[in-house]
């Protein structure tokens, strides 16, 4: 026989039966059931595989820890591999399935690997597969592969949604039980702002399976009048279902709340998981303790549970674990559970206690008890048969369905190590407690060491009094109790070796992490904890050693000969358990990873038939397609001829654009260009080169000067952001005595590029100044007047296309209708938008520069800008570093344009330079092509180039090398202006 | 004892009893030829080739804590050698032909696995600067490919291409660029130079550099005082502090980085692949977790924790690269403290003390450069002069203006 | 690194708001010669412990502050704006 329902009792509602499956057997169970629950009362003790061995393996917990009952629930994209059975609540037709078997569960070929396992002990693989060594890749590791891991996970993208908050609070409790509860009510009582969180479903921890009474009350109802009572309270926020799941600096705690993974069908209007930042003043752990297992033979086999999760099983669940069930223990925590089977009417078949004379006084059942005893080994295949029990050198064999087991309790001290503490073991409490005296942090109840209820209350109401009183609270602390029936689990020698075993001792279950598998790692010279771990894979599995650990750490030391003390512990580190990506996302993913920004012309350019392209954040208009045309080269050949025939209308809104004020400003202007900017007269603007503290080339761009003490500043689309960080370094910490104040007005103007020859003529017909050549000239710069005075402009006669050009900037809320009102002007003009792809082919003719080859690594004179570095300014930023050699080699990359002999061939960007006939090698490397297209103006695609000496080889043959795409393109280098050198358009 | 099918097999049959330790654990001695501070990957790779290419034996590797207890075994397991510059190229493609013979060589199983990394762009600027690093690899013979957006769905139909805020629009793509099982790195090196005589002593400290007439004597330890004739820093993460003991000051800053591993799930993503916006990469280990990280978390850190604005932003590139792997489930994070050189180029390179050596700065290529590093490093202290591909990383290139930036971001190592 | 960095114009703000610059060194005078301009821009002392760094808040209210921090505890130990020194120092 096996685990079944008992007909009555439990904190379930048997009123509200749920229907599910399990590797499409379709089963029952009721509302507060978890999976692991309803399968333990559907008799199905069976529930998994284990790693390597594939054994048989049963439900051994009720709660996070679990290593062996994982499942996958769901399909497609809400598929979840490796949920764990005890932690999932069952809800109408949830449907589960068993993993890492094959063909099923209760047949799996994988066990075969058992009767290997003399040759699969810790580390095995590092020390063969190594011959032939084409083989590693080709048939070990695959096999490996496909028999490693656990679940199965989709590659369907979730359909469902995620949201992440910030919350603050006085106080965080983590942990809602006796403990937790004791301080969330004594904290909430005294005004204070608490959060307390819980992972399971219902507050009440430990309680919920508890059979005591506290004060007046069972203690589960208990536990629910506290619940009652604190989400009363508006100061208090009780979140169950939610895992904090990490310990952050400055006091933050990482928390997920599983908002609709307990419901077949997620309300589209809620997020299924919701990621909590809580940032607390103070933070109380009340997490309790983890019971650990027992290192026996066979204690993995199903059938096999902990004694805290059999009696969880029994009293919240009302599921009985077996008919004939045995008990071993090292501690208290045994006679509480066989007491509450002796109530549920399963007598206990044995107590097998590892103590001599240590029956509690408080235990008075009927069992018998096996004092100074072990079980050495337990015997069964797919479910439990039989133990042997060793007493004073005697065997004997119980036959019994379940075992349940207590190695004693290890407090959960996760989070208080997350920020670098290290665990210190105590001998009294035989376990690992939390470093002391960590700011912001308190622990309570078992998680501090506490043992029995009645203890664990008043330390809740003790410790949040305390943490209130630093915070300036006035708690009253209020008793709660008093407590009768309480088995109290206190400390007890740990039981790290047990005599007499025959069959495998599991230390690591997931990971199939054996007793002797320590002792080998030992005997090699991995007995470090760290290199244990790392050897073996204890402490590794998605349990993260919660089970394994602190046995792997006594048996080391017993290996060893020393104290756990003197072996320490394995870094407790994020995540308590684990997260998913969809909570950790939350809405950032997908189309919304990183905001969108839109130009304020973003509308103007799509009615006018705008592709965009994603430029940084930005959406820019690409090119504009038109009715015929084959593709893109197309509409970009005929934008780009068109600007120098006609005229066009570009949107140039996302370059940065900064407003600089001040009576120091053209100081400030001065120091942060490398090129002379004190000079500039009002009403003009001046191209200008940015260094960074290194001499290397920041960003370019042009500056107006407005006014005498007002300087309208551009920078590229790429750089605006880090720009505007930087001048503002500059005015505040370098030179903070300087008269000049900074605004980012980016988005506050809409610009517009209007260039081309009839681009005057154009728009002349909007502005109401006259912008004649005489009156306006090249490199004018000047407040306008727009459509008979109604709007106020910006005009810059600035050209990046080589062409006479403008750009007009207005508010940004008036940009469409500026452009509609210039593309009417213009109608009769020709003119006709353009994109950045006609912008980039009008630029890369003209030889202009952008970050392609301001790419971080080139200084001033390797792009012809060595005379703009003034040497007459005693100082500008990057002045000091410009002087070194290496930066003034004459190899360094410089830039040059390329041509192709042949004015059919194509080529492409990144293509290398190689001398002509030289070979292909590293060593020939003369450098590479940084910008290209097809020129419609000259007929042949062109390209400009960073290339080794490059000034000074204008005229030479070269070959065009891209061994990526198979293009070899023979070419020469020549001048980087491919039209109007003498720069005649500009003035026009 | 020579690791084997039929070591195992005797071995198993003998109920496991009889294999020896993988090192000694020799007390120091009082004096050495070389002192190598740092038992990491980097240290024990330099050991075990001076042993073994250079002869010399008389070596002691001191580690503060555990044997591989730094970057070696914090790092996301990737090689590869698509490198840009003429500076870095060649070096890490010697590391990468180092890694293909390294099983054989040190006879420990690294589960050294060549299955690609491929490198997506979503803009045409990171297209070109790929075909520019891609050509640079050719050039020097290292495998590379273009592929393009159809090719790359045809190879990873499940990535985020239908609904990302930045399409996929290539990628390059190394095949012999792979991953390798890290702890074994160590182990196999320290196993190695372990039985060619080098004393690999671990929880030994260095607290102090001592030096007489401007030559280092040896160094203070934990455990003593130990003389040697060359004195080797490969500290990574720690140089700043263990050069300051020779009065030096580095061109280098220690930063976190994070990485994590998912729970284990059965093959998922074959290759390595990186996202090319918000920096994330990821491959799937033998034991079926996913491997995966992405930027530093941007300040100066000797605390090997991170922050969890880096993780969320992590996990949404993550999520964003591949939409499935929002119900797979983070088991844990972690952080190693990186060297970050100001030109994210490493240092391997004699000091202005005769007899000191330095080999720091490795900022993200660390792991993949371990056996190249250990052979030049060697190269250098047997030989005294920079092993051909290692030539360029020099300490004084900052001051004489000869950097290695890859990416061109300058000398603000955040930002590398 | 603490996730909540005390601005002393916003109070306490998430660490994501702000960019970090590094190590926060004062600039040599423009003549101060070769080395010290490469000690400046290129060496760090990259401590152990206490460091004063210079962050922007970015997305707050765009000074530039300098952040006290310890580089093993990440504890904030103060943080103030970075004109203040400067300004004392001119």
């Amino acid at each position: 026989m096996t685990a079944f329902r008992l007909p009555h009792g439990g904190l379930i509602d048997r009123s509200r039966p749920l229907s599910f499956s399990f590797d499409g057997k379709s089963m029952t169970g009721f509302a507060g059931d978890t999976l692991a629950s309803a399968l333990l009362a559907n008799g199905r003790i069976l529930v998994g595989r284990s790693f390597k061995y594939h054994r048989p393996r049963g439900i051994l917990t009720a709660g996070s820890a679990e290593p062996n009952a994982l499942v996958t629930v769901n399909t497609g994209g809400r598929t979840e591999p490796n949920t764990l059975a005890t932690m999932q609540e069952l809800h109408e037709g949830l449907r589960a399935a068993s993993q890492n078997r094959w063909p099923s569960l209760a047949f799996d070929i994988g066990a075969l690997n058992g009767l290997l396992s003399p040759f699969l002990g810790a580390g095995f693989y590092y020390k063969t597969f190594m011959w032939p060594a084409a083989f590693w890749e080709k048939l070990y590791e695959p096999l490996i592969r496909r028999a490693a891991g656990l679940g199965r996970a989709s590659h369907d993208a979730d359909p469902d949604d995620y949201e992440k908050c910030w919350a603050h609070c006085d106080l965080l409790v983590i942990g809602a039980g006796a403990t937790g509860l004791a301080a969330a009510l004594t904290a909430g009582r005294a005004g204070a702002r608490v959060i307390v969180v819980d992972e399971h479903p219902v507050a009440g921890g430990g309680l919920l399976s508890e059979t005591a009474i506290i004060g007046t009350q069972a203690a589960a109802d208990f536990a629910a009048s506290c619940a009652t009572e604190l989400q009363s309270m508006p100061n208090v926020r009780l979140l169950t279902r939610t895992t904090v799941f990490a310990w952050y600096d400055g006091n933050v705690f990482g928390a997920v709340e599983r908002v609709q993974k307990h419901v077949g069908f997620p309300a589209p209007n809620l997020p299924v998981e919701r990621l909590w930042r809580i940032a607390a003043k103070q933070a109380l752990l009340a997490t309790g303790a983890e019971e650990r297992p027992l290192v026996f033979g066979g204690n993995d086999i199903p059938g096999v549970m902990m004694a805290g999760a059999m009696r969880r099983y029994l009293n919240c669940h009302g599921v009985a674990p077996g008919h004939r069930v045995a008990i071993f223990t090292t501690n208290d925590s045994g006679y509480g559970l066989a007491r509450d089977l002796e109530a549920a009417g399963i007598v206990p078949q044995a107590i097998i206690d590892s103590r001599r004379d240590a029956i509690p006084d408080s235990y008075s059942g009927s069992a018998r008890v096996v004092s100074g005893a072990v079980v050495s080994d337990a015997c069964g295949r797919k479910s439990l048969s039989s133990i042997s029990v060793l007493q004073n050198g005697k065997s004997e064999e119980l036959k019994v369905d379940a075992l349940a087991m207590s190695g004693g309790f290890s407090p959960v001290i996760h989070l208080a190590c997350h920020r670098g503490g290290k665990p210190q073991w105590s001998d009294e409490h035989a376990a690992f407690l939390a470093p002391s005296s960590q700011k912001g942090l308190a622990l309570a109840g078992a998680a501090d060491g506490t043992a029995g209820l009645q203890a664990c209350l008043e330390a809740g109401v003790s410790k949040a009094a305390a943490l209130l009183g630093s915070l300036g609270f006035t708690a009253k602390p209020q008793a709660l109790g008093p407590v009768e029936g309480d088995i109290a689990a206190g400390p007890a020698k740990p039981l790290w070796t047990i005599p007499g075993i025959r069959e495998k001792a599991f230390v690591d279950f997931q990971n199939d992490v054996h007793r002797k598998d320590i002792t080998l790692a030992t005997r090699e010279g991995y007995g470090h904890v760290e290199l244990a771990k790392r050897y073996t894979t204890t402490g590794m599995a998605t349990d993260q050693g919660k089970l394994s650990n602190v046995n792997a750490i006594g048996l080391l030391a017993e290996e060893r000969g020393v104290s756990p003390a003197d072996v320490g512990t394995t870094t407790f580190r994020p995540f308590y358990s684990p997260v998913s990506f969809g909570a950790l996302a939350g809405a950032t993913h997908g189309k919304h990873f990183m905001p969108a920004r839109m130009s304020p012309l973003h509308e103007w350019a799509k009615k006018n038939g705008a592709e965009f392209v994603e430029a940084g954040l930005w959406y820019r208009s690409a090119w504009f397609a038109r009715d015929g045309e084959s593709g893109w080269r197309e509409s970009v050949d005929r934008e780009a001829l068109n600007v120098r025939k006609n005229a066009g209308l570009c949107d140039v809104s996302t370059l940065g654009k900064i407003e600089i004020t001040g009576a120091d400003a053209a100081e400030f202007i001065n120091r942060v260009y490398c090129n002379a900017f004190l000079k500039l007269p009002v009403g003009k603007a001046r191209y200008g080169l940015m260094l960074r503290e290194d001499g290397f080339i920041f960003d370019d761009g042009t500056t107006s000067r407005l006014e005498e003490n007002r300087y309208f500043m551009t920078t590229t689309t790429a750089a605006a952001i880090a720009t505007m960080n930087h001048l503002e370094f500059c005015a505040q910490v370098l030179w903070p005595g300087l008269d000049v104040r900074l605004a980012s007005v980016t988005d506050q103007w809409a610009q517009m590029a209007v260039a081309g020859p009839k681009s005057r003529a154009i728009l002349q017909q909007i502005i109401d100044d006259d912008i004649s050549n005489d009156a306006f000239p090249y490199l004018a710069a000047r407040d306008v007047s727009l459509f008979g005075g109604q709007v106020h402009g910006r005009l810059f006669r600035i050209s990046f296309s080589g062409e006479l050009a403008f750009e007009l900037a207005v508010l940004a809320d008036f940009g469409e209708a500026t452009a509609d009102a210039l593309m009417q002007a213009g109608d009769t003009h020709g003119i006709q938008p353009y994109g950045v792809e006609a912008l980039s082919v009008l630029r890369i003719e003209k030889g202009h520069v952008t970050h392609s080859e301001i790419n971080g690594t080139a200084v001033p004179a390797d792009l012809g800008f060595g005379r703009m570095a003034s040497s007459a300014k005693a100082d500008f930023i990057g002045k000091h570093m410009l002087s070194r050699d290496g930066l003034s080699a004459r190899d360094r990359l410089q830039l040059v344009g390329v041509m192709p002999l042949d004015t059919t061939a194509y080529f492409r960007s990144g293509a290398h330079i190689l001398a002509k006939d030289a070979d292909a090698t590293l060593e020939n490397d003369q450098g590479h092509v940084t910008s290209s297209c097809y020129s419609p103006h000259t007929g042949s695609h062109i390209g400009l180039a960073l290339v080794k000496g490059g000034s000074a080889r204008h005229g030479e043959e070269i070959l065009i090398w891209n061994a990526l795409h198979g293009e070899y393109v023979p070419g020469r280098l020549c001048d980087p202006v491919f039209v109007d050198p003498a720069n005649s358009r500009l003035s026009m | 004892m020579r690791y084997s099918a039929l070591s195992i097999l005797m071995n198993g049959l003998r109920g496991n009893r009889s294999w020896k330790p993988a090192w000694r654990e020799p007390e120091p001695k009082a004096h050495y030829d070389v002192i190598i501070v740092g038992g990491g990957g980097h240290g024990l790779a330099t050991a075990y080739y001076l042993a073994r290419e250079f002869g010399i034996t008389n070596v002691a590797v001191l580690e503060k804590g555990y044997l591989g207890s730094g970057n070696v075994g914090r790092n996301t397991t990737i090689i590869r050698s698509n490198y840009l510059l003429p500076g870095n190229n060649p070096f890490y493609e010697l590391s990468l032909k180092l890694w293909e013979g390294l099983e054989q060589d040190f006879n420990f199983n690294a589960m050294v696995s060549q299955r690609g990394v491929l490198n997506l762009c979503h803009s045409d600027g990171q297209r070109d600067a790929f075909i520019r690093r891609g050509n640079a690899m050719r050039l020097h013979g290292v495998d590379a490919e273009f592929l393009d957006r159809e090719a790359i769905r045809r190879m990873l139909p499940f990535l985020g291409f239908d609904n990302a805020r930045f399409p996929i629009m290539g990628g390059l793509l190394q095949r012999r660029g792979g991953t390798v099982r890290h702890d074994a790195v160590a182990w196999g090196f320290a196993r190695g130079a372990d039985m060619r005589g080098v004393d690999i002593i671990q929880n030994c400290e260095v607290t102090g550099i001592r030096q007489e007439g401007g030559r280092v004597t040896g160094v203070e330890t934990s455990r003593g005082f130990i003389a040697c004739n060359k004195l080797a820093l490969a500290a990574a993460g720690n140089s700043s502090r263990v050069a300051a003991m020779a009065g030096m000051k580095l061109p280098i800053e220690s930063h976190v980085l994070q990485a994590f591993v998912s729970e284990g799930l059965k093959p998922y993503i074959d290759c390595v692949v990186t996202f090319g916006v918000g920096h994330f990469y990821i491959s799937q280990s033998d034991k079926g977790g996913l491997v995966f990280g992405g930027d530093i978390d941007g300040y100066n850190s000797y605390a090997q924790r991170g922050n969890l604005a880096m993780v969320e932003h992590v996990i949404e590139a993550g999520k964003t690269m591949i939409p499935g792997l929002s119900r797979v489930r983070v088991l844990r994070s972690w952080g190693g403290i990186m060297d970050m050189s100001m030109d994210g180029s490493p240092i391997i390179d004699r000091t202005h003390i005769d007899n000191l050596y330095l080999n720091a700065g490795w900022c993200y290529g660390g792991f993949k450069a371990t056996p190249a590093s250990g052979f030049c490093f060697a190269h250098l202290l047997a030989r005294g002069a920079p092993q051909e591909t290692a030539a360029a990383f020099r300490l004084d290139r900052f001051a004489r203006g000869y950097l290695i930036d890859e990416d061109g971001s300058g000398a603000q190592p955040n930002l590398h | 690194m603490a996730s909540l960095v005390p601005c002393p114009h916003c109070g306490l703000r998430p660490k994501e708001e702000f960019t970090i610059k590094g190590a926060a060194l004062p600039r040599p005078s423009p003549d101060a010669g070769a080395d010290a301009w490469l000690d400046h821009v290129y060496l760090r002392d990259n401590p152990r412990g206490a460091l004063d760094e210079f962050w922007h808040h970015t997305s707050g209210c765009r000074r530039w502050l300098i952040v006290s921090r310890d580089t093993f505890s990440h504890e904030i130990s103060a943080c103030r704006d970075a004109a203040d020194p400067a300004k004392e120092r001119s």
